[in-house]
């Protein structure tokens, strides 16, 4: 499963995406943000636990307990200052 | 009928409005509003997007917006990319028969806009430095101001 980040994230990973092996897919975005942050490091692990910290699946923001499936779209991003 | 443009080329809005569509029958208002980047202090903007979503999550507002008055026509335009001061970086117009429609649905739209569209602003200050900007409390309020959830726009 691919995870996209973007803006302050994506400097941060120094990437714009990160690929998961399927079998490793979280039940929901809170496990994923766990999963994350011990598998990136800590400065990654520290923008990520932000609560302002949006997750989006497959276009959509959701919430922490939301579920989650290897075929979904999943994206992080810190608050929108777009307009 | 809605437009949602993502644009990484200069934005016009006299072309914008020039092109904006209206029926002669029952096209009675079309509000628009540009937004410019303010130079107070930066030497350049810099826009990024999340593709796909940043056009989906625009749509989704100009809905609730038609949900909420009787608009004929939304279109926003927004750049990405680099700017300088004094440059367009957004422009949304709407009609209707009636300019009340026209001019709470054009807020309403960039109200949301601000704070639900994936869109993320750098800014360059004098020295060449790039800094992300921080969302703002008062564009939480303005939006809250509507009464509805900013994320189910």
């Amino acid at each position: 499963m691919k995870v996209l980040v973007f803006a302050q994230l994506r400097e941060l990973l120094g990437s714009n995406s990160i690929e998961l092996p399927d079998g490793d897919c979280p039940a929901n975005v809170a496990a994923l943000r766990l999963l994350l942050a011990e598998r990136l490091g800590d400065a990654f692990a520290e923008a990520l636990a932000d609560p302002n910290v949006f997750c989006a699946v497959d276009q959509r923001v959701v919430d922490d307990e939301h579920g989650l499936s290897p075929t979904q779209e999943i994206a992080f991003f810190p608050p929108m200052t777009g307009g | 009928m809605a437009t949602v443009t993502i644009l990484p080329t200069p934005l016009d809005p006299s072309v914008c409005l020039a092109t904006f569509p209206r029926s002669a029958d029952d096209t009675g208002a079309v509000a628009s509003f540009c937004g410019y980047v303010r130079g107070q202090g930066i030497s350049a903007l810099a826009l990024e997007h999340y593709p796909g979503m940043t056009e989906a999550s625009i749509l989704r507002t100009i809905e609730s917006a038609s949900r909420r008055w009787p608009i004929q026509h939304a279109q926003v335009v927004h750049r990405v990319g680099e700017l300088l001061p004094g440059d367009p970086i957004v422009w949304v117009g709407v009609s209707s028969s009636h300019r009340s429609a026209a001019f709470s649905a054009c807020e309403f739209i960039m109200d949301y806009l601000k704070v639900s569209a994936p869109l993320w602003k750098r800014e360059r200050d004098q020295a060449g430095q790039w800094h992300w900007v921080e969302a703002r409390d008062r564009d939480h309020k303005r939006a809250q101001r509507w009464g509805m959830s900013e994320h189910r726009a």
